[in-house]
């Protein structure tokens, strides 16, 4: 038992090292997906079928296929197109050899589905009697949208989207398997080398955990700044 | 005379009911007029349809003698030939909801400032300046920096009809602007609409209030079934009710 601590001690160092590139995983992921997550609802709305359907399908095969089946798919697949095609020749491919950005690239894709849907449903769900008040004192449906419905509509759906961002930092444990060293794939390089299996992933288990108390607190802490108008006036 | 509204011949359907048939009105400048009816008489889809909040299928709305120009389509509906023709005179005519609709995620001096920058350009400074006298002729100035959902009904009414003034509007619409309130709270909402009456303001009322309707209009419509069945002077009209349906109607709502 003692000897499992010694040795946990022993390697907290090297795990603690991939700290950062989990966190930076779940940053760029969760930046670039929900920032694509915009226009995925908003073409979700869209009355236009040629623009509906497309995003509700991108939408169907996000949630309705395993994040890992997409990484691998994105990260082999893209892997055999793109040497010998232009981008081969190009300033990307350097940064297109490493595992890191197919990661971020699925995740991203996957994040921007999710939060598509849930944004689609929080924008449904913004109070009609608002958006005729905005109507009634003349605004443009453009303004109306950008005032009104997609405030509105962030701060019905913050929960769930915070919810989404735990979720995520933990799905990035799946880069280590297309061989991007962060917490989860280096607790398994720690595992091949030392033949132990289950100190590596305790101490993987507990960072993660400290992680996820740490980025909680923190969306918290953002829920309360943006949905301020729901709490009660002395803490406002 | 100048007319500030008119509504001529206006006809709305939902589907195959026929909820207005036919309703004419004109509003002078200062004038109160008190529209009253049972429930499903039409007079909120009246005041829904002049800011074309619901699109009437025929008929013509005129404000400041401009008329809203609408196309008819086959299927017997109607849309605005010009969006930003609506949107230009819904910013003149500024309404006050049953249930204030005031926006949730902007503080009150907020809300009052919104459309007014953002719609009619106003600068920021000099919105803020007028929002802060609005409010406190409303009697809420120190609410300004609370969000609706921290008030009280009556206050958020008044503070939606601070938003309303801060248009500088041709006519206010006001659609049952007491149902939704606390008995309590009636009263400090009908005072300022009150004050607001003797300040000259053309205003458009759909109301259960009878007292407000006797004391405050210059005029009272009566709508039954889509179609006006009686109109005129406040206290002659509702002394001496001439229409049977009136005569019900009043008898039901005396206490």
């Amino acid at each position: 038992m003692n000897e499992s601590f010694t040795f946990i001690a022993s390697i907290a160092p090297t795990l603690l090292a991939a700290v950062p590139m989990t966190l930076v995983l779940t940053f760029l992921s969760a930046v670039i997906g929900n920032s694509l997550a915009l226009p995925i609802a908003v073409a979700r709305l869209s009355g236009n079928v040629f623009v509906r359907y497309p995003s509700a399908f991108f939408i169907f095969v996000m949630r309705g296929t395993p994040l890992l089946a997409q990484t691998y798919l994105i990260y082999y697949g893209l892997g055999e197109l793109l040497p010998g095609s232009w981008v081969q020749q190009s300033f990307l491919w350097p940064y297109l050899r490493e595992g890191f950005w197919y990661a971020v690239f699925a995740f991203s894709l996957n994040t921007a589905g999710y939060t598509g849907e849930i944004l689609r449903g929080a924008i449904e769900a913004v109070p009609r009697g608002e958006i005729e008040a905005a109507k009634a004192y003349g605004m443009s449906s453009r303004m109306i949208f950008w005032r009104i419905k997609l405030p509105r509509a962030v701060q019905i759906c913050l929960p769930t989207m915070t919810g989404e961002t735990i979720l995520l930092l933990k799905a990035t444990s799946l880069a280590s398997l297309i061989t991007v060293w962060e917490v989860m794939g280096t607790a398994r390089q720690i595992q091949k080398v030392t033949f132990r299996v289950y100190e590596p992933l305790l101490a993987a288990g507990f960072i993660y955990i400290v992680l996820v108390f740490i980025l909680t607190r923190v969306l918290m802490i953002v829920e309360r700044r943006i949905n301020r108008h729901r709490l009660d006036p002395v803490a406002a | 005379m100048d007319t500030t509204l008119k509504v001529e011949d206006l006809h709305k359907r939902f589907g195959e009911v026929e909820v207005l048939k036919g309703v004419s009105l004109a509003a002078k400048t200062g004038d109160v007029i008190a529209m009253i009816g049972s429930s499903g008489s039409g007079k909120s889809t009246l005041l829904r349809c002049i800011n074309l909040l619901e699109m009437p299928n025929s008929g013509r709305v005129a404000v400041n003698g401009e008329l809203i120009r609408m196309k008819s389509l086959p299927d017997g509906t109607a849309l605005p030939e010009d969006q930003k023709q609506v949107e230009r005179i819904r910013s003149k005519l500024a309404m006050v909801f049953q249930s204030f609709n005031l926006w949730s995620h902007r503080t009150i001096l907020e809300n009052v400032i919104e459309a007014p920058v953002h719609v009619l350009k106003v600068p920021r400074k000099e919105a803020i300046e007028r929002a802060e006298a609005l409010l406190a002729k409303v009697g809420i100035a120190e609410k300004r920096n609370f969000y609706p959902n921290h008030l009280s009904g009556g206050q958020q009414q008044r503070a939606a009809i601070a938003r309303a003034l801060a248009m500088e509007p041709s006519v206010l619409l006001f659609d049952e602007p007491t149902s939704a309130l606390d008995p309590e709270l009636v009263g400090e909402v009908l005072q300022v609409m009150r004050k607001l009456a003797e300040e000259g303001r053309t205003m458009l009322v759909v109301t259960h209030e009878m007292g407000f309707a006797r004391d405050v209009a210059s005029q009272i419509v009566f709508l039954h079934k889509g179609q006006i069945e009686e109109q005129g002077d406040p206290r002659e009209l509702l002394a001496n009710p001439k229409s049977e349906r009136l005569k019900q109607f009043l008898s039901s709502t005396r206490h």
